[in-house]
C-alpha cells in the first residue's frame, strides 16, 4: 500500500497537466477554428507563428 | 475531408510575397491583440469556402494585395479576418479574392463583435473540464472505496476526493450558485436551488461523516452532479450561440452604408451619420437607407419588401422614399427628411420589440417541469429528514438521508433533458436550412395548427418571369429580348431569359439606351422601337404585371410576367396539410396575382391588397379562436404580423426588420423545409416529454430507496449515470 504515496499524487499532478494545458489552449484560441485547422494539417504552408 | 482536385498549393519559396509575409506577420504579431473591430480589421464572409487548398488560395491572395498586413481564415465560420493598412477597402479585397475564384460579402464588424469572442462559453467550457477532472478522479477512489477500502484507507480516500472535490465545486458550480442566490433574493424557486442545495448538503455531510470515519461520502455524486448539468448547460449555451452567431452575419451582411453628395463628388459614409437635409445617391440596385424625397433623377422602385406588391412604381422629382425601398433602373439623389432611429423601418423594429415583449411570456416545459419539480424535492427531502429523526432521534442519520433524497432525485435528467433535444434538433434542422434563433420557437413551433403565408418574397421569390413566351410573336419576342439587353431591370432580364427559353435568338439594335424610370429605347431599321411602361408606349395600363413593346407606326403589344414560384412551394404547403394544418395566404399584392397563386398551390383561404395593419388584425383575430399560428413572411408590411403570431419564419432575403421579428430564419432558396421544421419540432417535443418520463421513472424507482435509507453512493452514482446517459441517448434518436 506504500506506493499508493507516490502513485496518487503522480496520477493527480498528471491529469493536472492536462488540465492546465487545456486552460492554456482554451484561452489562445486554439478552440475557434476547429475545422480549419484539421484542413490547415493538410497545407503545405506553414504556420509556425499564430498570424493574429 | 481532402479535395484532391484543387491544384497544389505552390511551395513557399515560389511566390514573390512570401518574402514580405513572415515579415507582416511578425509586425501583426507583435502589435496590439486587441480584437478585429479595435484594430480596423476587415471581415469578409467566404460562403463557399470548404477545403484546405481553398484556405491557402484565399490567405496568399489577400496577402499579396497591398496594403493588407495578415489574413487568418476561419473554416467553421467561413470568414476572413484581414488586417490592413487604413484606407483599404472591403471592395477591393472582394475582387482579390474573386480573381482567386471565391466569392466574399463584407461583413459589419460592428454587428458581429457580440459573438467575436464567447466569452461566457469559453468560461462554460472551463467550468465542464475542471468539473470532469475532478469527477475521473474522485470516481477511481470511490470505486476502491466501493470494492471494499476500510478503515485508515478509506479516510484518506475520502479525505483525498474532499481534497479535489470541495475546490473543484466551489469553482465549477459557481453558475448555479449565482442563479440559485439570485432566484431566492427574490423570493423565487428555481431549477438550480434544489441543485445548489442537494450539491452543498452533498458535500456537507460527507465533510462531516468523512471527519467522523463515517463509511458513506457522497464527493463523487456532488462533482458528477455539477459535470452532467453543466455538460446540458454547455449544450445549450453552445446551441443559442450558433444560433445567434449565424443570425448576426445576416444582419452583418448588409453594411450600413450610404454615398453622400457633397460639393465635389460623393463620399462612402455611415448610414448612422446623415442627417436630414443632406443629399445621398443612391444607385441602381441599391437599397434606400433613409426615408428621403427624390431631388433629382427618375427610377422605378421595387416597393415589394414594404408592401408585397410586386408592380414596380414610377419614381420622380418630388416623391418621398421609404428606407427599405429598392431602386431598380436609374441613379437617383434623395433628400434625407429622416434617417435612424426616426426612419420609418427602424419605427416598425420599434414595435416589434413592443410585440416581442409579450411573447416573451411563454413557459418552457422545461420552466413548467421545474416549477412542479423544485418544491416537490424539498419538501420530500425536508419529509425524509424530519421522519427519519422522529424515528430514530438520530440527526446525523436524518441529515444524511435528506441529503440522498436531493442527490437521487438530482435533476440531472431534467437539466439534459431539454438541451440535448434541442442541440439535436436544432442541428439536424440547420443542416436542413433553417436557423432557430429562440429558445422556445421548437416548442411552440409544435403547438401551431394554421400557418399563415405571405405572398411575395416568400412563397414566391419576388423575380418576375415571362408568362408563356411561347405563345408570343416571335419577331417581336426578338426585337424585344434586343431592347432587353439595354438594361438590368428585373422585367428586362424576365425578357431576355423568356426568350432563350423558346430559342429566340435576340434581334440586333441600334442606339440602344436606357430611360431610367420608362424603359428602353433604340432604332430598329430605321424605326424607333420601346420596350417599357405602358404609358411611355402609348397604351393603356394592365392590371397585371406588364411591359409594352411599341414600333413606330404599330400598335404596341403587351408582355405579361408573373412572380416566380419560390421552390419547393407547393412541397411546402403539401407537406403541412399532410401534417394537419390550415394554409392561408394573406398578401399586400393585387387580387388576380394573388388567387392565380393561390390556385396554383391549392390555397383556398387567400385575401388580397392587405395592409399591414390587416395582416396583423388577421393573426390577432387567429389567436383570438384559440388558433396558434405559424406566420411566415418577408416584408416590412409582415414584420408586426411577424411578432404578433404564435411562431415566425422569414427567409434569409427577408428585410432585416422581419428576420428580427421571426423565431426561425429559412437560409436557403427552398421553402419546403417549413414542413419539415414543424414535424421535427413535433418529435422534439415528444422527445422532450419522453425524457422527462424516463426522469420520472428513474425517480419513482431511486426515491423511496432513498427514503429507505438504502441509497448507498454507489446506487445514486448508478442512477444519477444511467438517468443521464439515457436522457442524451434518447435525445440523439433525433438527429
Amino acid at each position: 500500500m506504500q506506493i499508493l504515496t507516490i502513485l496518487i499524487p503522480v496520477s493527480l499532478l498528471l491529469g493536472g497537466v492536462g488540465l492546465a494545458a487545456f486552460f492554456w489552449m482554451v484561452r489562445h484560441n486554439q478552440f475557434d477554428d476547429p475545422e480549419g485547422d484539421s484542413q490547415r494539417i493538410l497545407s503545405k504552408e506553414f504556420d509556425d507563428q499564430p498570424k493574429q | 475531408m481532402t479535395d484532391s482536385t484543387f491544384p497544389e498549393a505552390p511551395a513557399a519559396s515560389a511566390c514573390p510575397a512570401c518574402v514580405a509575409a513572415p515579415m507582416a506577420r511578425r509586425i501583426a504579431a507583435s502589435g496590439a491583440r486587441a480584437d478585429g473591430a479595435e484594430r480596423g480589421a476587415l471581415m469578409l464572409s467566404l460562403p463557399d469556402i470548404r477545403c484546405a487548398a481553398c484556405i491557402t488560395i484565399v490567405e496568399k491572395a489577400l496577402e499579396r494585395h497591398p496594403g493588407v498586413r495578415s489574413a487568418r481564415v476561419n473554416l467553421t465560420l467561413k470568414r476572413a479576418i484581414v488586417d490592413t493598412d487604413p484606407g483599404i477597402t472591403a471592395e477591393a479585397l472582394i475582387d482579390t479574392v474573386a480573381s482567386v475564384g471565391y466569392t466574399a460579402h463584407e461583413l459589419d464588424p460592428a454587428a458581429l463583435s457580440a459573438t467575436a469572442t464567447d466569452r461566457q462559453g469559453r468560461e462554460l467550457l472551463m467550468r465542464l473540464a475542471v468539473a470532469g477532472f475532478a469527477a475521473m478522479n474522485v470516481m477511481l477512489l470511490s470505486v476502491a472505496v466501493w470494492s471494499g477500502a476500510e478503515h485508515a484507507t478509506r479516510d484518506m480516500f475520502h479525505w483525498i476526493s474532499a481534497l479535489i472535490a470541495v475546490p473543484a465545486i466551489a469553482f465549477a458550480g459557481q453558475p448555479f450558485f449565482r442563479s440559485a442566490w439570485a432566484a431566492l433574493r427574490h423570493g423565487r424557486l428555481n431549477m438550480d436551488v434544489p441543485i445548489t442545495l442537494a450539491i452543498l448538503l452533498a458535500l456537507g455531510t460527507s465533510l462531516y461523516e468523512t471527519a467522523h470515519s463515517g463509511e458513506n461520502a457522497y464527493f463523487d455524486a456532488a462533482i458528477s452532479l455539477t459535470f452532467f448539468l453543466l455538460a446540458g448547460r454547455y449544450l445549450d449555451h453552445r446551441t443559442r450561440a450558433i444560433a445567434r452567431s449565424a443570425a448576426e452575419e445576416l444582419a452583418a451582411l448588409e453594411v450600413p452604408r450610404a454615398e453622400r453628395v457633397t460639393l465635389d463628388g460623393t463620399e462612402t459614409v455611415d448610414v448612422a451619420t446623415l442627417v436630414a437635409g443632406e443629399t445621398i445617391l443612391v444607385r441602381p440596385g441599391g437599397r434606400m437607407p433613409v426615408d428621403g424625397v427624390i431631388a433629382l433623377g427618375t427610377s422605378e422602385l421595387d416597393r415589394s419588401l414594404l408592401t408585397g406588391e410586386t408592380l414596380p412604381v414610377f419614381a420622380g422629382p418630388g416623391q418621398a422614399v421609404s428606407a427599405g425601398e429598392v431602386n431598380l433602373t436609374g441613379p437617383l439623389r434623395v433628400t434625407v427628411t429622416a434617417a435612424g432611429r426616426d426612419s420609418s423601418l427602424h419605427r416598425m423594429a420599434d414595435l416589434v420589440a413592443i410585440a416581442e415583449s409579450t411573447r416573451n411570456r411563454y413557459t418552457s416545459l422545461a420552466d413548467r417541469a421545474a416549477g412542479l419539480y423544485a418544491p416537490g424535492v424539498h419538501i420530500l427531502s425536508f419529509l425524509a429528514g424530519v421522519g427519519w429523526y422522529a424515528y430514530t432521534g438520530d440527526a446525523r442519520l436524518a441529515i444524511n438521508i435528506a441529503a440522498a433524497v436531493l442527490i437521487i432525485t438530482c435533476p440531472c435528467a431534467l437539466g439534459l433533458a431539454v438541451p440535448a433535444v434541442t442541440t439535436a434538433a436544432s442541428g439536424r434542422l440547420f443542416r436542413r436550412g433553417l436557423l432557430i434563433k429562440d429558445g422556445t420557437a421548437l416548442e411552440r413551433l409544435a403547438e401551431v395548427d394554421t400557418v399563415v403565408f405571405d405572398k411575395t418574397g416568400t412563397l414566391t421569390l419576388g423575380t418576375p418571369v415571362m408568362l408563356s413566351p411561347e405563345t408570343a410573336d416571335p419577331a417581336l419576342l426578338a426585337l424585344a429580348a434586343g431592347l432587353a439587353a439595354g438594361s438590368s431591370h428585373p422585367l428586362s432580364r424576365a425578357v431576355a431569359d423568356g426568350a432563350a427559353v423558346v430559342g429566340v435568338v435576340p434581334e440586333t439594335v441600334e442606339d440602344l439606351r436606357e430611360v431610367p424610370g420608362y424603359g428602353t429605347e433604340a432604332v430598329w431599321r430605321g424605326r424607333r422601337v420601346r420596350l417599357g411602361r405602358a404609358a411611355w408606349v402609348g397604351a393603356e395600363a394592365a392590371e397585371q404585371t406588364s411591359a409594352w413593346l411599341g414600333v413606330e407606326g404599330q400598335a404596341p403589344t403587351a408582355f405579361l410576367f408573373e412572380d416566380r414560384l419560390r421552390p419547393g412551394a407547393e412541397a411546402a404547403v403539401a407537406g403541412l396539410r399532410e401534417a394537419g394544418l390550415t394554409v392561408a395566404m394573406i398578401s399586400g399584392d393585387s387580387g388576380p396575382a394573388v388567387r392565380r397563386f393561390a390556385e396554383r398551390l391549392g390555397i383556398s383561404d387567400w385575401t388580397a391588397e392587405a395592409l399591414p395593419e390587416d395582416k396583423a388584425a388577421r393573426i390577432a383575430a387567429l389567436s383570438a379562436e384559440g388558433r396558434r399560428v405559424l406566420m411566415v413572411g418577408d416584408g416590412l408590411n409582415d414584420t408586426a404580423a411577424l411578432a404578433s403570431a404564435h411562431v415566425s419564419i422569414s427567409p434569409a432575403t427577408a428585410l432585416d426588420a422581419a428576420r428580427v421579428a421571426s423565431d426561425i430564419v429559412l437560409l436557403g432558396e427552398d421553402i419546403a423545409p417549413v414542413a419539415e421544421a414543424v414535424r421535427t419540432a413535433r418529435r422534439a417535443v415528444r422527445r422532450i416529454r419522453e425524457n422527462f418520463r424516463i426522469a420520472t421513472v428513474y425517480n419513482v424507482v431511486a426515491v423511496p430507496l432513498a427514503i429507505a435509507g438504502f441509497a448507498t453512493p454507489l446506487v445514486a452514482a448508478l442512477a444519477m449515470s444511467a438517468s443521464s446517459i439515457t436522457v442524451s441517448l434518447n435525445a440523439l434518436r433525433l438527429r
